[in-house]
């Protein structure tokens, strides 16, 4: 074969010979992976998220009841002196008397109320939690006694169930906790006006409930637990996590030592949190006394566990400071110390910031090391403002959510996904900001 | 800046340790998660009508209850362990040994354990014969004792419907499992002879551990999660029995199908009064050092077993508990306060 031979069979660029189809064949079929696996993670998340907005949504709108309800002087108070003491006496037993007999005799008034039903399954209604509410108004304001108001009563998880799609004719005439008839009251009562639907800010705002009334269940308490939580957290990591990194990355000596403190940091990261959750019990409640179910001890405990993520973030981010800049201050003649609060720190505070924001949302979602402290129960009291708030006993949002899928009431499901929704919307909101903050003021060189 | 920080950051440890040494206000209680529900109602409504903080009620278990209990007396320990199961000689010496002396067992009323399938299911009307032949590793045929084979209900008794055997019952950690064992296995175990034969063969003590073998060929499985996991299950294997909680049952009837147990429907009436062979008394457990302590104690413990709560037109009645008759003997002890005996 000749010079010319070989010249005359070189391909044209323009052609493909059969290795760059190859190659290029290889490159599509990569690509498809990518976009399949992409897919996958997508319809995961679309499936993730359509099951829980589709059966938690409902939470947020509860079914109400309007009705006219006369404050019976001698049933609220039988020796007539108004005495809160005295008043106190009549118990949410009688409230509920007083509210199924006024729910009866408002929609026999409206021609409604069906034959031969009893004035206590008309009064299962109402919600349990509508005499504690009444109740309450009352003792706030003992002048209503003897007064007809219009009360707004929440209407039992079952009633609320049907016009949520949850309980139908078919469920109720199996279902031993509610009756057909019960059903056709609700919706006479609704196309009367007395029922309504609305939104509810109460499930946001009301302590858990038991499970005698899922309706009035909400997240209250546990938005506050973790809130404290999280602000003990922020305060006790942040500063030890960043000291911590800064000297390790600037001032400590490379020795043995040293690389044993590393290996242990990059170890705990990824120790399981329930390990957290034994320790916290051992030291925090048993050997220092702290009290049980306090979002104190769960504070302490989320920051074990948040401190190895915040340190790895700072010296990432404090390594990722150019050394020129180091070396420019210190040619200036700036202190080792004036060189990192005035120059490294300020330079590495976006990464810092996003790491504390990772460490904490991680910490939000985190329940095994909670159900060890006391934390997994059931608070229906509000923790007092802090700081004494710290120490009395309160729930966290990832632990309602479990308490919630424990309870036998299948009214509970929409409100377990209802905190999950709720949950996400938080940890949204925090990895939002600190998508922000990297954007807003990270600097490339 | 970062020396500021840590210095009051230091400050508030410092603060809420000395704090936590302060007064508790509100009673904690911790235990079985069949006392659960039943605990967290009268809570609520103890807070609601009594000038007292609601109290804390936590799960985790009867046997986890019990140990928190007898930690020691204090108050960073529980008040209360609320118990599914009579509690053991070992938890009252270890209560002995961190100084618990005193305990009040109250006894709340009584529940009982249904077994039900789909509610499109076909029905069955079991025997604990009929359980300890479907489950057991090994069982009585022709009078000798043989590994277990049988495929479907029919096969253990011809009266039952033609369904392959599937059983979700209770994890050995709850309190469940232990009556199941002893009312349905072993009650199964005696009434077709396999005990005796079992006695026999190994002697007394591992004749009567042998009753409790199940088989381990996927028919029988054990639930470590909450009732609500056993529904699910049945939900996903429509062939499937699960055995619940009377006050889960009563709460999810248009789900499921109830079975009868020896010709019995479990009701709280049948329960109550005894012909509903698989029942069993709840408890809870009060440290009585802690009496007068904790502010709200006495009335807490003076509520719940009150007529308005336990009595049977209360609210723990409506929610399934199958309320004591002897509550007034109950009622009596808990306002004396006397301390529970030895076991016997």
């Amino acid at each position: 074969m000749t010079l010319a031979d070989m010249s005359q069979h070189r391909p044209s660029l323009y052609t493909k010979d059969a290795r760059t189809k190859a190659r290029n064949s290889a490159e599509k079929r990569f690509r498809i992976y990518g976009v399949v696996a992409v897919g996958v993670g997508v319809l995961a998340l679309i499936v993730l998220l359509s099951s829980v907005l589709g059966s938690g949504l409902g939470a947020f709108r509860q079914t109400m009841l309007s009705l006219p309800v006369t404050l019976d002087a001698k049933l609220l108070d039988p020796k007539g002196n108004r005495d809160p003491a005295d008043l106190a006496k009549a118990t949410t037993i009688t409230y509920g008397k007083l509210l199924s007999q006024a729910l009866e005799a408002a929609v026999t008034e409206k021609g409604l109320a069906p034959e031969g039903m009893k004035t206590k399954e008309i009064g299962a209604l109402i919600s349990k939690e509508a005499p504690a509410i009444l109740r309450n108004q009352v003792l706030a304001k003992p002048e209503l006694i003897g007064t007809t108001i219009d009360f707004e009563a929440l209407a039992g998880g079952r009633i609320d169930g049907f016009f949520k799609g949850r309980v139908t004719m078919e469920s109720a005439a199996l279902d031993s906790n509610v009756s057909p008839a019960q059903l056709e009251l609700a919706q006479k009562m609704r196309d009367a006006g007395m029922i309504k639907l609305a939104l509810n800010p109460a499930f946001i705002t009301n302590p858990d409930a038991s499970e005698l009334r899922p309706e009035s269940a909400g997240l209250g308490v546990a938005i506050l637990g973790s809130a404290y939580m999280m602000i003990i957290v922020l305060v006790l990591a942040l500063p030890i996590g960043v000291a911590a990194s800064i000297y390790l990355e600037e001032f400590a000596p490379q020795n043995r030592f040293t690389d044993l403190i590393e290996v242990n940091i990059a170890n705990l990261a990824a120790v399981p949190s329930i390990v957290f959750g034994i320790l916290g019990l051992a030291v925090f409640i048993n050997f220092a006394g702290m009290p049980q179910s306090s979002p104190l001890v769960g504070g302490l405990v989320l920051t074990l566990m948040t401190l190895p993520t915040i340190i790895i973030a700072t010296r990432a981010a404090l390594k990722a400071v150019p050394p020129s800049i180091k070396d420019a201050a210190l040619g200036v003649g700036a202190s080792k110390m004036q060189t990192i609060f005035h120059h490294v720190l300020p330079l590495a505070l976006p990464g810092i910031l996003t790491g504390t924001i990772i460490g904490l949302a991680q910490a939000l979602g985190e329940t095994a090391p909670l159900l060890l402290i006391g934390m997994v129960a059931f608070v229906k009291d509000y923790p007092a403002a802090p700081p004494e708030g710290f120490l009395d006993p309160a729930a966290a949002l990832p632990v309602q959510v479990y308490n919630f899928t424990q309870r036998a009431d299948p009214a509970f499901i929409e409100r377990a996904s209802g905190a999950i929704i709720v949950l996400l919307v938080f940890l949204l909101a925090m990895n939002i900001l600190a998508v922000l903050l990297r954007r807003r003021f990270e600097r490339r060189w | 800046m970062n020396t500021a920080k840590i210095g009051v950051s230091a400050l508030a440890i410092l603060a809420a340790s000395t704090a936590g040494a302060l007064a508790r206000d509100q009673i904690q209680s911790a235990g079985s998660s069949t006392v659960l529900p039943y605990a967290t109602i009268v809570a609520e409504a103890f807070g609601e009508n009594f000038d007292f903080p609601t109290p804390v009620v936590e799960g985790g278990g009867s046997g986890a209850g019990r140990k928190k209990l007898c930690e020691g007396v204090g108050e960073n320990t529980i008040d209360i362990a609320n118990s599914s199961s009579r509690i053991k000689q070992s938890d009252i010496d270890t209560c002995k040994a961190n100084g618990v002396d005193e305990i009040m067992e109250v006894r709340i009323g009584y529940d009982g354990i249904v077994f039900a399938s789909d509610i499109n299911g076909a029905d069955f009307a079991f025997t604990p014969a009929d359980w300890y032949n479907a489950l057991a590793a090994q069982v009585m045929k022709d009078g000798a004792l043989v590994p277990n084979t049988a495929k479907t209900w029919h096969d253990v008794n011809a009266a039952l419907p033609e369904q392959d055997i599937l059983a979700f019952i209770p994890g050995t950690k709850h309190g469940t499992r232990e009556v199941f064992d002893i009312k349905v296995l072993e009650a199964g175990c005696k009434a077709t002879g396999a005990e005796e034969a079992f006695v026999a063969a190994m002697g007394e003590k591992d004749g009567e551990k042998a009753c409790l073998a199940l088989r381990t060929d996927g028919t029988s499985v054990d639930i470590d999660g909450d009732y609500t996991e056993t529904l699910s299950r049945l939900d996903a294997n429509k062939n499937a029995i699960g055995v619940f909680g009377l006050s889960f049952y009563q709460n999810n009837t248009d789900k499921l199908r109830v079975a009868t147990m020896s010709g019995i429907v479990p009701s709280t009436e049948t329960i109550a009064d005894g012909t509903y062979p698989v029942s069993r008394p709840l408890y809870f457990y009060v440290k009585k050092a802690h009496l007068g302590v904790i502010p709200g104690l006495q009335e807490y413990i003076d509520f719940f077993v009150s007529d308005e709560m336990a009595g049977p037109n209360g609210p723990l009645a409506a929610y399934g508990l199958v309320s004591d008759p002897e509550l007034a003997a109950t009622q009596a002890m808990v306002a004396a306060g006397t301390p529970m005996g030895p076991l016997n």
